[in-house]
């Protein structure tokens, strides 16, 4: 699924952008759980998460992952956005509660990775 | 080739500074991605083990054209039953550490999935010895 189209349907903002708008995530995986994130396997991954800090960023860096999306309104500190452009991710986040978030997204088409 | 890193306790937002450092050198040497994946998530995992259930501690890191072995050594007070801290689940993490996004009890399970060899060494009270290696060629 395009970010575009992730940023359309959850009414995100785009706060980091380091893709083309046009740049495909296959998977989608929700976690708060850094380690459960450690585990995948797959890259071509959203990581959609609640959980607001600069360990997510680094978790996303070691697993791979290029985009994250932060749910529930989170902030995103200075800290975060520097070593986000940093590892060239995009980073974006939206109003929307997690069960909302996933739903939506599934509905829509993006995969599980499980 | 050998580098040293300082980790601190409870200094999470510098948790992984080693393990990202480690990433960026090996892939300018050009090692297969997954290698690399292998080894900065097994470091990373290690790294905050020594942030968050030690005080702390220092990573070694040699590297030649064959493989990566990487140590880390914390002083702390060490794990009591090693079986035990390597099933999944197992954590004793406080809530500091869970609001950080830790304490699931995979770290360690999780170094096992990834490295080639791993040797624990622990005495209680005393501290903890992580070695690690993946072999690049195999
Ligand atoms: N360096 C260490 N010093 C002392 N105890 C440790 C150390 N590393 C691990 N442990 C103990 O082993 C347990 C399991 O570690 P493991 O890394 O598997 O899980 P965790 O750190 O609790 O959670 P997670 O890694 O999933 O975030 C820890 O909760 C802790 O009790
Ligand atoms: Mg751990």
């Amino acid at each position: 699924m395009e970010i575009s189209k992730i940023a359309k349907i959850l009414d995100a903002n785009i706060i980091v952008s380091n893709h083309d708008s046009k740049h495909k995530v296959k998977y989608g995986f929700a976690s708060d759980l850094m380690s459960d994130v450690l585990t995948l396997e797959e890259e071509e991954v959203i990581l959609i998460t609640g959980l607001c800090n600069i360990q997510t960023i680094r978790t996303a860096e070691m697993a791979n992952i290029s985009v994250i999306l932060y749910v529930r309104n989170k902030q995103v500190t200075d800290e975060m956005i520097h070593l986000a452009k940093e590892n060239d991710m995009t980073i974006m986040q939206c109003n929307y509660s997690m069960f909302r978030t996933v739903g939506l997204l599934h509905e829509n088409g993006l995969c599980p990775v499980y | 080739m050998h580098t040293e890193f300082v980790v601190v306790e409870g200094d999470f937002s510098n948790a992984g500074k080693a393990s990202s450092e480690i990433k960026k050198t090996l892939k300018q040497l050009n090692i297969d991605n997954q290698k690399i994946k292998k080894i900065v998530v097994a470091v990373y995992e290690a790294e905050v083990n020594a942030i968050a259930h030690a005080y702390g501690g220092t990573i070694y890191v040699d590297l030649d054209h064959e493989k990566i072995s990487v140590v880390i050594k914390d002083v702390g007070p060490g794990i009591p039953d090693v079986d035990m801290a390597m099933q999944k689940g197992f954590s004793t993490a406080s809530p500091k550490v869970r609001e950080m996004g830790f304490g699931a009890g995979m770290g360690l399970p999780n170094i096992k999935n990834n490295v080639d060899e791993l040797d624990i060494k622990t005495q209680v009270g005393v501290g903890t010895e992580i070695r690690m290696v993946v072999n690049f060629l195999s």
